[in-house]
């Protein structure tokens, strides 16, 4: 059941989590933050290996944030186990109810549905001022089983919860690809009829992959709205959406592991860039991104692919690039 | 009553400025299947384009009507440029590829343009209201409409008029028409695919920026103001059906006349109504109201 992949994982989450002490501060805040957009990710990648690529994958990492945000404003609830899950929980019932919409749509179609479904939030946050408005508002910090640790410790003790649910996440991930429902993805990908014809349901499958990618994009944002202390309405912005797109592609859907890795390239390069060049480092991701798609059009995971399953990779894009031709 | 007037006068104005954003959109996505991210950035490059011309030239006692020439064609000039180095340096290198890589390819490119635009013309913004003042006023009944408004009508009407004759009624528009019909084909019968493609996704540039120029003067000429057109015009030609002029100019009616409702009678739901109408019809109209689905194939 378990593979030498999984296992260098594993080990590579436990190393992760043992040099957290002696990481600076500002490292450990980034690698917070680039966890928790990962788990964004391994939905996308989820989504992706159908052949779907949402452009409003902010609308469930935004419901996330929100709900912990309210959570810590209207109820004394503070564990963050409870309210990580319960951000998890809110975003899976919003995909749960526009899947049976979106689950119809595929290509650019779904792409700018899930787009417009993001942007309606987007909206409605703005224009709610109850909720802040477009300056979003303050999160209470959390507690851990009624610990409640502040400034470094507190930082420290979030970046472990992120990278538990992160390791939970990708042991996950790797499960549900080897079910039937996630090998099903490619056959999906290649021809949907095929599959109608062979009596199952691709809509359905597909609602299924969106709830599991809306409740990881969830609690994602849960993790990410605890670790920044604030919500606003710019995490359900079409860019940030964007951004959680770019770093799918950069990953890959070849590996789980590749998510948290390119996560963490992305965040690195991003705040380097603005380091380095504070008006211009959009120029710099933007050429990140083409160049990555121009020579490495199966993302970094495929870098690890090409150690740990050889050839596999290449065989698809040799089949896509055949199929491109016959067409 | 007047309420009713103004939101039909806003909502005309609001669409005309939908239509000239989302036409070129629609244009590049019909013919070349590409789902243009930069296009956001031609509109801010046509917008600055207007506002240094503007800076150029009024001020120093000129006629007006030449200052509104020079500041079109200013920004249609640097809209052909980015639009040529765009199609010319990176799409053409990713022909082929998946549509959503394509859409991904030019979402970095229009990162680069966003800051390409910091580099040009620094961080601060512009004022180009000159061209609006110039146009003065007209009192209709209690209303007062401004000309510059009613001359952004007129134009959009102008680009969608002269769009639907070009792509029915001359050789070009046929041409066009064969390639979006099946582009494979086309080539084997001696049509030049890749010219087409070049040509087309210069003039979807050049309606962008003539856009921007256009909107210049209304608006504060700042950073990102290509961010929120994008969404817009998608919305617009997902409404109307990619690739459908007629679609774009119902699309755009539409959208103006209901966001200009929401502004005059719910102003909370102002930025909300626009993606529930697209929601709305795209769950009716999954291609859109103007465009037939595609079969699948098998």
């Amino acid at each position: 059941m378990w593979s030498r992949a999984d296992l260098f994982g594993a080990l590579a989450f436990i190393a992760a989590a043992a040099l957290a002490p002696a990481m600076p501060a500002w490292l450990v805040s980034l690698a917070t933050i680039a966890f928790a957009n990962a788990l964004v990710v391994l939905g996308l990648i989820i989504l992706w290996r159908t052949g779907l690529v949402p452009f409003g994958q902010a609308l469930f990492y935004a419901t996330g944030a929100y709900a912990v945000a309210l959570l810590g404003r209207y109820t004394p609830i503070r564990d963050v186990f409870v309210v990580v899950f319960a951000g998890g929980l809110c975003a899976a019932f919003v995909a749960f109810l526009v899947g049976f919409l979106l689950a119809r749509y595929r290509e650019i179609f779904f792409a700018m549905l899930s787009l417009a479904m993001s942007m309606i939030l987007y909206g409605v946050l703005v224009k709610t001022e109850a909720l802040g408005s477009t300056d979003g508002f303050h999160v209470e910090a959390g507690t851990f089983f009624g610990w409640r640790p502040h400034g470094d410790a507190l930082d420290l003790a979030m970046y472990w919860l992120t990278l538990g649910f992160g390791a939970a996440a990708a042991g996950f991930v790797s499960l549900y690809f080897r079910t039937v429902a996630g090998a099903l993805a490619i056959p999906v990908r290649d021809n949907e009829i095929r599959l109608e014809f062979l009596g199952i349901s691709v809509n359905r499958l597909i609602h299924l992959e969106l709830v599991i990618a809306a409740t990881l994009a969830g609690i994602g944002g849960a993790l990410a709205a605890l670790a920044v202390e604030h919500v606003d309405p710019d995490m359900a912005y079409w860019t940030t959406s964007g951004g959680f797109v770019f770093v799918t592609i950069l990953a890959g859907t070849a590996s789980v592991a590749a998510a948290f890795v390119a996560s963490f390239v992305f965040e690195m390069v991003r705040s380097i860039a603005v380091d380095i060049l504070p008006n211009t480092w959009q120029i710099i991701l933007g050429s990140a991104l083409l160049l990555t798609i121009l020579f490495l059009p199966d993302g970094l995971g495929s870098l690890f692919g090409r150690l740990a399953q050889t050839g596999k990779s290449t065989k698809k894009s040799v089949g896509e690039a055949a199929e491109k031709a016959g067409k | 009553m007047l309420t009713a007037f103004a939101i039909v006068t806003d909502g005309l104005v609001y669409a005309a400025y939908l239509f000239l954003v989302a036409a070129g959109l629609s244009l590049i996505f019909g013919v070349m299947k590409i789902l243009n991210v930069a296009h956001g950035s031609f509109y801010a490059f046509g917008a600055y384009g207007a506002a240094t011309a503007v800076g150029i030239y009024f001020g120093r006692g000129w006629p007006d009507a030449g200052g509104f020439l020079f500041m079109i064609v200013l920004a249609m000039a640097i809209g052909m440029v980015v639009g040529l180095v765009l199609e010319r340096g990176v799409l053409r290198l990713v022909y082929g590829r998946d549509e959503i890589v394509i859409v991904l390819v030019t979402y970095a490119c229009f990162l680069i343009l966003e800051d390409t635009i910091t580099l040009i013309w620094g961080a601060q913004s512009y004022a180009a209201y000159q061209p609006m003042v110039a146009a003065g006023d007209i009192e209709i009944g209690d209303l007062i409409l401004s000309n510059y408004d009613i001359g952004l009508v007129a134009i959009a009407s102008l680009v969608a008029i002269t769009a639907y004759w070009a792509l029915n009624y001359t050789r070009w528009g046929r041409l066009l028409t064969v390639v979006i019909y099946d582009r494979e084909t086309a080539a084997v019968f001696g049509v030049n695919v890749r010219l087409v493609y070049t040509v087309t996704f210069v003039i979807g540039a050049m309606l962008g920026a003539l856009g921007g120029a256009m909107m210049a003067p209304k608006i504060s000429v700042t950073l990102g103001i290509g961010v929120e057109v994008i969404v817009l015009a998608f919305a617009v030609v997902a409404i109307g059906g990619m690739g459908s002029i007629e679609g774009a100019v119902l699309g755009a009616v539409i959208v103006g006349l209901c966001r200009a409702a929401a502004v005059h009678l719910v102003p909370q739901l102002e930025l909300f109504v626009i993606y529930a109408v697209m929601a709305l019809v795209l769950i009716f109209r999954p291609y859109g109201l103007f465009s037939q689905a595609a079969p699948r194939k098998i």
